[in-house]
This record gives structure tokens, sequence and C-alpha cells, in this order.
């Protein structure tokens, strides 16, 4: 099980690096849908289901709308030669991935092994969960019965989300303010 | 254990990426790549070996089932990534269409 994930990660690490570093940006896009649908085989691996319905049809989502970002550009990404302060950033950024790096060692001794966990929060959620909230299935159970406010306050970040995208892309009435503002300044 | 550390070098490859690439295309793929990192760890930790998913079966009581409550908070993280996403798109467009380019240094120079 550990080996089988290991490697659909080791396949993601490979996606995510040349996603970076692609030249063309509709590639980029694509091989980041790579590392999305790779989470989804992980997570059938993980025995999570509902993450994984959830994740396939929120990864075709986000592959669709950067897609279309993309498609509206010139596509490509125009690399310059690696001046000082791209050497700078650059160093820096290693420095700061060695430091974390350092703090994930020592606190990864205080996790458990994969798969040794143990049901520490969880456990009066499963004993009698179907009795409590009706339903078969114990995440449905925990995200709108025992969490039910934490869901709420997801679909208000949902909403928010939703006007704050219309608002930034609504033009029409901007411009044409714009345009009398121009239009008036020609005339005085 | 190796796969906690195999995950955390996910997350590293998407830091590396908003550090130092200057497209911003680039850098919300960056972003979504650190958000997948951080959604595959909290389903790791949930994780027990010989666990099934946590479906009950009335007829079958004695199952081990994995933790649902990782499950769960990656469910609504997963639904507010996506949110964050879009809206971070939305206003790489207007960028776009503003300045005509994606590249973060151009645009800093076009100021004023």
């Amino acid at each position: 099980m550990e080996l089988a994930i290991c490697i659909i990660t080791g396949f993601m690490i490979l996606g995510a690096i040349y996603a970076i570093h692609a030249k063309d940006l509709l590639s980029a896009v694509i091989t980041c849908g790579i590392v999305g649908y790779s989470l989804v085989i992980c997570f059938l691996l993980l025995k999570a289901p509902d993450l994984a319905i959830v994740q396939i049809v929120v990864d075709t989502i986000t592959l669709i709308i950067m897609v279309a970002v993309v498609l509206d550009s010139s596509r490509e990404e125009r690399f310059s030669r690696l001046d000082l302060s791209g050497r700078i950033t650059a160093f820096t950024s290693l420095v700061v991935i060695g430091i974390l790096l350092y703090f994930f060692v020592i606190a990864a001794e205080n996790l458990d092994a994969l798969g040794n966990s143990t049901l520490r929060m969880a456990a009066p959620y499963i004993n009698g969960a179907a009795e409590k909230t009706g339903s078969a299935n114990l995440v449905t159970g925990v995200v709108f019965d025992f969490r039910g406010y934490d869901t709420m306050g997801e679909a208000v970040v949902l909403v928010t989300a939703v006007i704050g995208v219309l608002a930034v892309l609504r033009i029409k009435g901007k411009k044409e303010g714009f345009g009398l503002l121009k239009e008036d300044s020609a005339k005085a | 254990m190796t796969a906690y550390y195999m995950c955390f070098g996910l997350f590293l490859v998407g830091l590396y990426g908003v550090i130092t690439r200057r497209n911003l295309v680039k850098i919300a793929i960056s972003l979504s790549i650190m958000e997948i990192s951080a959604f595959l760890f909290f389903a790791l930790i949930g994780y027990i070996s010989g666990g099934v998913a946590p479906i009950v079966n009335p007829a079958d009581p004695d199952k081990v089932y994995v933790d649902p409550l990782p499950q769960a908070l990656v469910l609504t993280a997963i639904v507010i990534g996506l949110a964050t996403t879009a809206l971070l798109l939305a206003v790489i467009i207007r960028i776009y269409r503003k300045y005509n380019t994606f590249d973060i240094r151009e645009i800093r120079n076009l100021r004023g």
C-alpha cells in the first residue's frame, strides 16, 4: 500500500516539476492536471471514495478554467537569462526549503507510521453515528451534522468567491464610464 | 513513513514554484500543487491499514473504518480551494487584459 502511494506521489512530483518548468503555458496547465488526477487515485487507495468523487469534479473544473485563461493569451512564457535578483530569489527559496525540511524531519518523528493511526477524535463519531445522524456514510454525517456550521461557512465562502469573480470580470459598466470620461476630457 | 516525506516534497516543489516563477499562471499552478499536497497529507494521516471506507454496514458491525474526520475536513477544503483558485484566475485574466502580459516584473514596471 505504502509503495503504491509512494510511486503515485513520485509521479505527482515529476508532473509538478515539469509544470513549473514548461515553456508552453498550455502544457504546464495540462501537466498540472496529472497532479490532480493522481490525487484521485491516491484517495481511492486510501479508502476515501467521497473525496475522490469531489476531487475529480473540482479538478476538471479547475483545468477548464485554467485552459480558458491560457488560450486567451499568447501562451508562451518569456524566459530571460537569470539576472542577479533572479539568482538571489532562487538561493533564498533553496534556503527556505532547507529550513522547512529540517523542521519537517523533526515533526515527522511525532507522526504515527502510515496505517497505524488511532481514532483519537473520531471515536465518538463512529460509535453510534448511524443512529445519531441517520446517515450510513460517516463522512456525510460529520460534514452535515456534527460540523454543520463549518459547512455553512464553506457555503458562505463559495458565494463570496462567486460574487468576487463576477465583480472582477464585469467590465461592461466600467468601460462605458471610462469612455465617457475620455470623451469629456477630449472635449474640454 | 516515506509517503509523508514524498508528500512534503510535493509541497516544497510547489513552494519553489511560487517563490521563483515570474509568470502569474505558473504561480497559480504552484499554489494549487501546494493545496493538493496538503489534501494528500490529511488523507494519509487518517488512513488505518486494513480499514474500509467509512460507510456503515449494519450487518457487519466489527469492521475497522478509516478515520472519517480528516476526510470531512478535506472535503470542505477542496471546495474552498476551487473557490480561491477561480477568484485568483479571474484577477489574472483582468491583469492580462490591462497589461497584455503575465510577467509580474513588467507589470511592476508599468506602474504609475
